[in-house]
C-alpha cells in the first residue's frame, strides 16, 4: 500500500469555478450579516462581480489546455468557450433575476414557507421584498454548470450535475405568484430529475464495469478493444445518455420542460433555457466526442432518431399551446433537436457550430423571456396567449422586438436563428447526416407557424378589455432585453467573428 | 458553356449601393417612428428612385463592356466560414440581374409614387413605406446575390416584407387570413429551396453560382433531378404555380391595388428568376425540363379556367396572373431560346398587368368599391380614359398584334410546338388552348365592365372618371402595353445572350402564328357574343366544369383533405400522447382568460407518474435500440 499522494492541481485553471463557489458561500454569509434593506443590492452586485471576476480569469487563462486534479477536470477549447458562454448568459440572467422595479419586490416569493392562499401569502404577494437567497443559489448553479462542462470523468460530471440541479429545483419553487404551480413545477422537476440522475449513475456503474475506470479517456481506450462485454458498453452509454438527454430536454425525456418552464419564476425559466442548455449540451458533446467517438456508427442512428423525434414533437406541440411560456418551452425543445443535429455531425464543425448555436439561442431566448416578464396585469404575468391579443397596438416597440425575436426563432435570414441553424445543418450535411438536415428544415418550417400565430395575434387582433398594459422595463430588464436583441442581430449579420472563435476552440483534450 | 464572372471594377463596384439605399431608408423609417411621419414617404420614394438611377447607370456601364465580359461579381465579406462551408456576402450584376434590377426599381418607383397619393390620408403611411422599401431591398438582394444563400436571404426577406404588406391593413380579417395562407404556402416552397441549397453543399461543396454551374456536369443525373425539383418547388411557392398556387389570388385580393401590384409585378417573378438563373441545372436534365414545362402548362390552363368563372374583377386579374406566370414557366422549362422569351414575357406582363390592376383600381374608385363585374356595364361612357387604357391592356394580354403580348406570348407557344416528339404537340396545344381561353375570359371581363347595359345595383351610383394622379400612370402604362413587346422582342433577347448563350436558330412558322391569332379572335369573339347583353346578377346554376372552376378546381378542398386534416389528426394524436396539451386545445379555449392557479393545479395533479412512465419507456427504447444494434438485431 503506497503513500496517498495528492494529485497535482492547477488552481489557475480551476479559478473560475472556485470564484463562483466562493461567491456563493459569501452570499450565504451576506444573508446573515447584511440588513434586509440593502441585501438585494449587495447580493446582486456580489453575484455580478463574481461572474465578472470568473470571466476575467477565464479570459486571462484562455489558452490553458490541461487535464488536472487527477484527470477529473479538463480545461480545453470547448471548456473555455462553453464556460465563457455560461458566464455571459448567466450575467444577463442575473439582470433578470435582479429586476425589482417591474413588480414590487421582484419576481420571487418573500417567504417560501407560508401557506398558499393564507393571509400571510396575500401579504407577501402584495409587495414584500423577495427572497435574496436566489443569488447564492444562482451562483451555486452557475459554478456547477462550469464544472459540468469541464468534467473529464463521469463521477465528477455526476457531482456537477447534482450541484447545479439542486439549486435549480429550489429556484423553480420561488415564484411570487401562482405559488402552487411553481411548487408543483419544482417538485416535478426534482422527482423526474432525480429519476434521470439514477439512470445516469447506473450508466456510470456499467461503464466502470466495462472499462475499469470512469475517466472519459479510459472509456475511449477500452471501447477500442472489442474483446470486452459490449452489453456493458452499450447499456452504459444508453443510460448515461439518458441522463444527459433529460437535462438537454430531448424527446422523449423533454416531458418535464413545459410544466417546469411554465411554473418557474420567469427569470429562472430564462436562466434554465439559456444556461442549462449550454451546460447540458456541453457535457453531451464531451461525452460523445471524447469517450464514445470510436463507436459513433452505433449511436448515431439511435440519437439521430431522438433528435428527429425531438424536432417533430417540439414543432407540432408548439402549435397547440395557448400559454406563452409553454409555447417557448416547446420551442426550446425543438431547438434542442436542432442542437442535437449539430452534435451528431461528430466532426469539428459540428462541435463549433453547436457551440455557436448555444450562444445565439441563449441570447434570443433571454430576450424572449424578458418580454414575457413585462406583459402583466394586477395578477402578475399574463402568459395566456389570448391576453397578448392586440398588444402591438398598445406597445408597438415591445411587440416589434418580440416579433423580431420570433422571426429569429423561425430562422429568418439576418437573424442569429438563421446563421445558427445554417451552421449546424451545414456541419451535419458534411458529417453525412443529410436525412436529419431534411428533417430539420421541414420541422423548422412547421414551427414557424406557431411563431407566426403569435405575431398575428399581437398585431392583427383587436386588443380586448383584458389586454394587459405592458410594464415599463427597469434598467436591468432593459439591459438584458437590449443585449439579447443586439446579439441576435449581430450574429445574424456578421457571425464570422464568433464562428472563428468557436472554431479555434473546437478541440477536446483527452 | 463556361460559367465564370468577371470581378467588379470601377463604377460597377458600387452595386452594393442598390441594396443598401432602400435598406437604409427602411431602417430610418421604421426606427425613427412618428418623428419621420411628415417627410417619411418622400424619403421612401427617393430611395427607390435613387436605386433606379444607379441601376440605370450600372446597366449602361455593363452594356459598354465586351459581351463575354459583361458581368460584375463583388465579394463584400465572408459571411459564414465553417470548415468546408464557405459563404460569401457577394453580389453579381450581369445582364439577367440588370434587367430585373431595372424592373424592380422602375416599377417600384412608380408604385411608390402612386402610393404617395393613394395613402395620403392613411395614418400608417410612414410604416407602409418602411415595409415597402424593405421589400424592394430584399427583392434586389434576391436578384443581385452571387450565390444561393444570398438568394435565399432575399427570398425570405421578400416573404417577410410581403407578409407585412399584405397584413398592413390589419383592420381587415381577410387580409390577415390571406397573409397567413401566403406565409404557409411560401414556407413549403422555402423548405424546398433550403434543402436544395444544402444539397449543393453536399454535392458541389459551394453555393456560388459559378461553382455550382461549373460542377453540374460532374453530378449524377439523379442528383441534378432532385436538386432541380427542389428548386422548382421553391419557385412554384413564390410564383404561385401548381401545386402551391392557392395563396396568390387570395393575397392579391388583399387590401389595395397597390400591394396587389407589388406582388403581380415583382414578387411573383422571383420564381421565374430562380429557374432562369439556374438554367445550367435545368438544361442539364431532360426530365427536369419536362416537369417544369408540365407545371407551367398545367398552371396556365388552371388559371384560365378558374379565371373564366370568377366574378370579382381583382380575382379574375389575379388568376390571370397565375396563368401568365404559367406561360413564363413553360418558357423557362423549354430552355434554349425560350429562356429569353420567358424573361421578355415577364417584362411585358409587368406593363399590361400593372395597367389593368390600376385600371381596376380606377373602376372601383368610381363605383364605390364595387368589385363584382356582373354589377358593372356601360362604363365606357363614364370613364373614357380608364376604358381606353384598359382596352390596350386587354388587347395586349390576349395577344392581338401589334400589341406587346403578341410579341412575347406567341413565340413561347411556337417554341412549345418546336419541342421534339409528341410532347411538343401536347404542350404547344395546351399553350394554344390557353391563348384561346385567355382571350375568352379577358374579353368577358372587359365587355361586362365597360360595355353592355348598366347593371348597377346600389342606388346613387354615379360612375365617374378618376383624378389625374391615377389616370396619368394608366396612360403611361398603356403606352408600355402597346409598344413594349415589339421593342423588347429583339433588344432584350440580344442583351441576354451572354447569360443564356447564343440562341439556336428559331423556326419561324407562319401557320402557328396565324392559328394562334385565329384562336384568340375566336375566343374573344365568343365571349363578346355571349356577354354583349350583360349577364344575370346572381351566379346561375352551372354544369360540372363551371362549378369546379368556381371552386378553384377543388384545389383548396384537396389541400384541406390531403395536408390540413392529416396535420390536424397528427397534432391531436401527439397532443393526446402528451397528456397535458388538452389544456392547450380545449380547456384553454373554453376557460379563456385566466391563470387561476386552481384550474391549472387541477390539470397538473397526478401527472408525474405518467411522465416518469414515459421516460422509462423512452429509456427502454433507447437502451434497447443500442443493444439491438450491437447484438445485430437491427443491422
Amino acid at each position: 500500500m503506497g503513500e496517498l499522494k495528492l494529485p497535482p492541481i492547477d488552481y489557475g485553471a480551476l479559478a473560475p469555478m472556485l470564484i463562483l463557489f466562493g461567491v456563493a458561500c459569501l452570499g450565504v454569509l451576506v444573508e446573515v450579516f447584511v440588513p434586509r434593506r440593502s441585501r438585494n443590492a449587495v447580493q446582486l452586485v456580489l453575484a455580478l462581480l463574481g461572474v465578472a471576476a470568473a470571466l476575467t480569469v477565464l479570459v486571462i487563462n484562455r489558452n490553458t489546455r490541461i487535464v488536472t486534479i487527477g484527470g477529473a477536470v479538463a480545461i480545453d477549447g470547448p471548456t473555455v468557450f462553453l464556460q465563457g458562454s455560461i458566464l455571459v448568459l448567466g450575467a444577463v440572467s442575473l439582470f433578470l433575476i435582479g429586476e425589482r422595479s417591474v413588480e414590487a419586490g421582484g419576481a420571487f416569493v418573500a417567504q417560501a414557507a407560508v401557506l398558499v392562499g393564507s393571509d400571510k401569502d396575500s401579504r407577501q404577494s402584495a409587495g414584500q421584498p423577495g427572497l435574496t437567497e436566489v443569488y447564492p443559489l444562482a451562483a451555486f448553479a452557475l459554478g456547477g454548470m462550469l464544472l459540468f462542462v469541464a468534467a473529464n470523468d463521469l463521477l465528477t460530471m455526476f457531482v456537477a450535475l447534482e450541484v447545479f440541479s439542486l439549486p435549480l429545483y429550489l429556484l423553480c419553487a420561488l415564484a411570487r405568484r401562482r405559488r402552487l404551480l411553481s411548487q408543483e413545477a419544482a417538485l416535478k422537476y426534482f422527482l423526474l430529475g432525480s429519476y434521470a440522475s439514477a439512470f445516469f449513475l447506473f450508466g456510470i456503474a456499467l461503464l466502470y464495469g466495462y472499462a475499469g475506470g470512469v475517466q472519459l479517456s479510459v472509456i475511449h481506450q477500452a471501447a477500442a478493444n472489442p474483446q470486452r462485454s459490449q452489453l456493458l458498453l452499450y447499456g452504459g452509454l444508453g443510460l448515461v445518455a439518458i441522463g444527459l438527454l433529460f437535462k438537454s430536454a430531448l424527446a422523449p425525456f423533454h416531458i418535464w420542460t413545459p410544466d417546469v418552464y411554465q411554473g418557474a419564476p420567469t427569470p429562472i425559466t430564462a436562466f434554465m433555457a439559456a444556461c442549462t442548455k449550454v451546460a447540458a449540451f456541453g457535457a453531451l458533446l464531451r461525452v460523445l466526442y471524447v469517450a464514445f467517438e470510436g463507436v459513433r456508427w452505433d449511436f448515431q442512428p439511435v440519437l439521430g432518431t431522438v433528435a428527429a423525434l425531438t424536432m417533430l414533437v417540439g414543432a407540432i406541440l408548439a402549435v397547440t399551446q395557448t400559454d406563452m411560456k409553454r409555447l417557448l418551452a416547446y420551442s426550446s425543445v425543438a431547438n434542442a433537436g436542432y442542437l442535437m443535429v449539430g452534435v451528431l455531425a461528430l466532426n469539428p464543425d459540428g462541435l463549433s457550430s453547436t457551440m455557436f448555436y448555444l450562444v445565439a439561442y441563449g441570447f434570443s431566448v433571454l430576450a424572449a423571456f424578458a418580454i414575457v416578464t413585462l406583459v402583466r396585469d394586477s395578477d402578475g404575468e399574463a402568459t395566456h396567449l389570448s391576453r397578448w391579443a392586440g398588444i402591438g397596438r398598445k406597445s408597438p416597440l415591445l411587440a416589434g422586438v418580440f416579433t423580431f425575436i420570433l422571426l429569429a426563432f423561425a430562422g429568418i435570414p439576418l437573424t442569429s436563428g438563421f446563421t445558427a441553424k445554417f451552421a449546424v445543418f451545414g456541419a451535419a450535411v458534411a458529417g453525412g447526416q443529410t436525412w436529419l438536415v431534411i428533417f430539420g428544415v421541414v420541422t423548422s418550417m412547421l414551427i414557424a407557424f406557431p411563431y407566426l400565430r403569435v405575431v398575428v395575434l399581437m398585431w392583427l387582433s383587436e386588443p380586448g378589455e383584458t389586454t394587459p398594459a405592458v410594464s415599463i422595463p427597469g434598467f436591468l430588464t432593459s439591459a438584458a432585453l437590449g443585449l439579447g436583441v443586439i446579439v441576435t442581430v449581430a450574429l445574424g449579420v456578421v457571425p464570422a467573428p464568433l464562428i472563428d472563435l468557436t472554431r479555434e476552440a473546437s478541440q477536446f483534450v483527452r | 458553356m463556361e460559367h465564370t464572372y468577371a470581378p467588379a471594377t470601377g463604377v460597377l463596384s458600387g452595386i452594393w449601393l442598390l441594396v443598401a439605399i432602400p435598406l437604409a431608408s427602411a431602417a430610418i423609417l421604421l426606427l425613427l417612428g412618428r418623428r419621420a411621419d411628415k417627410w417619411g414617404h418622400w424619403l421612401g420614394v427617393l430611395a427607390v428612385a435613387a436605386s433606379f438611377v444607379l441601376g440605370l447607370i450600372f446597366f449602361i456601364k455593363l452594356g459598354g463592356l465586351p459581351a463575354d465580359k459583361r458581368s460584375a461579381e463583388l465579394s463584400l465579406f465572408d459571411f459564414i466560414d465553417v470548415g468546408r462551408l464557405k459563404v460569401d456576402f457577394g453580389l453579381l450584376f450581369d445582364p439577367l440581374s440588370g434587367v430585373f434590377v431595372l424592373l424592380i426599381t422602375g416599377v417600384g418607383s412608380l408604385i411608390h409614387l402612386y402610393a404617395v397619393g393613394y395613402m395620403a390620408h392613411d395614418e400608417g403611411r410612414r410604416r407602409f413605406f418602411g415595409y415597402f422599401n424593405l421589400f424592394v431591398a430584399a427583392m434586389l438582394l434576391l436578384v443581385l446575390g452571387n450565390n444561393y444563400v444570398m438568394l435565399y436571404f432575399g427570398w425570405e426577406g421578400v416573404g417577410v416584407a410581403s407578409y407585412l404588406l399584405i397584413s398592413f391593413w390589419y383592420t381587415r380579417p381577410s387580409a390577415a387570413t390571406a397573409g397567413k395562407k401566403a406565409f404557409l404556402m411560401n414556407r413549403v416552397g422555402d423548405a424546398g429551396l433550403a434543402i436544395a441549397v444544402f444539397l449543393m453543399f453536399t454535392t458541389v461543396g459551394s453555393t456560388r453560382y459559378a461553382d455550382v454551374f461549373g460542377g453540374v456536369a460532374s453530378l449524377s443525373a439523379t442528383t441534378v433531378l432532385i436538386m432541380g425539383l427542389l428548386l422548382l418547388l421553391g419557385a412554384a411557392g413564390k410564383s404561385g404555380q401548381f401545386p402551391l398556387q392557392a395563396w396568390l389570388p387570395d393575397a392579391m385580393e388583399g387590401p389595395t391595388p397597390v400591394s396587389a401590384l407589388i406582388h403581380a409585378a415583382t414578387m411573383v417573378t422571383a420564381g421565374v428568376y430562380l429557374i432562369a438563373r439556374s438554367h445550367p441545372i435545368f438544361s442539364a436534365n431532360e426530365t427536369l425540363q419536362l416537369v417544369v414545362v408540365g407545371v407551367g402548362a398545367l398552371t396556365l390552363l388552371m388559371g384560365c379556367v378558374i379565371g373564366a368563372a370568377k366574378d370579382d374583377i381583382k380575382r379574375v386579374l389575379a388568376w390571370s396572373t397565375v396563368s401568365q406566370i404559367g406561360y413564363m414557366f413553360l418558357g423557362v422549362g423549354l430552355g434554349g431560346a425560350a429562356y429569353a422569351l420567358a424573361i421578355i414575357h415577364l417584362l411585358a406582363h409587368g406593363f399590361f398587368k400593372a395597367n389593368m390592376f390600376l385600371g381596376a383600381g380606377s373602376v372601383m374608385h368610381g363605383m364605390h368599391d364595387q368589385v363584382d363585374i356582373r354589377r358593372f356595364g356601360g362604363l365606357r361612357k363614364h370613364m373614357r380614359t380608364t376604358w381606353l387604357t384598359f382596352m390596350t391592356g386587354w388587347l395586349a394580354i390576349i395577344g392581338i398584334p401589334p400589341l406587346s403580348g403578341f410579341f412575347t406570348k406567341e413565340p413561347i407557344i411556337a417554341a412549345a410546338f418546336d419541342r421534339e416528339g409528341w410532347t411538343g404537340w401536347l404542350f404547344g396545344g395546351a399553350a394554344m388552348l390557353g391563348a384561346g381561353l385567355t382571350a375568352f375570359y379577358m374579353t368577358r371581363l372587359f365587355v361586362l365592365t365597360f360595355h353592355g347595359p348598366e347593371r348597377y345595383t346600389e342606388e346613387n351610383t354615379h360612375p365617374h372618371e378618376s383624378p389625374a394622379i391615377m389616370t396619368i400612370p394608366l396612360v403611361l402604362l398603356a403606352l408600355g402595353s402597346v409598344v413594349a413587346g415589339w421593342v423588347m422582342s429583339t433588344t432584350v433577347v440580344d442583351w441576354l445572350n451572354p447569360v443564356f448563350g447564343e440562341a439556336p436558330e428559331h423556326h419561324e412558322s407562319l401557320w402557328i402564328t396565324l392559328l394562334s391569332i385565329l384562336v384568340t379572335v375566336a375566343g374573344a369573339g365568343l365571349a363578346w357574343a355571349l356577354f354583349r347583353n350583360g349577364t344575370a346578377l346572381a351566379p346561375e346554376p352551372a354544369g360540372f366544369v363551371v362549378t369546379a372552376a368556381r371552386r378553384n378546381l377543388y384545389t383548396d378542398a384537396f389541400n384541406e383533405a390531403v395536408f390540413e386534416r392529416p396535420g390536424v389528426y397528427l397534432t391531436r394524436a401527439l397532443v393526446y400522447l402528451d397528456g397535458k396539451g388538452i389544456d392547450g386545445l380545449v380547456n384553454g379555449l373554453a376557460a379563456g382568460v385566466g391563470g387561476g392557479s386552481g384550474r391549472l393545479r387541477r390539470l397538473q395533479t397526478g401527472f408525474v407518474r405518467s411522465y416518469a412512465l414515459s421516460m422509462l419507456t423512452g429509456a427502454m427504447l433507447v437502451v434497447g435500440a443500442f443493444l439491438a444494434i450491437q447484438l445485430g438485431w437491427l443491422a
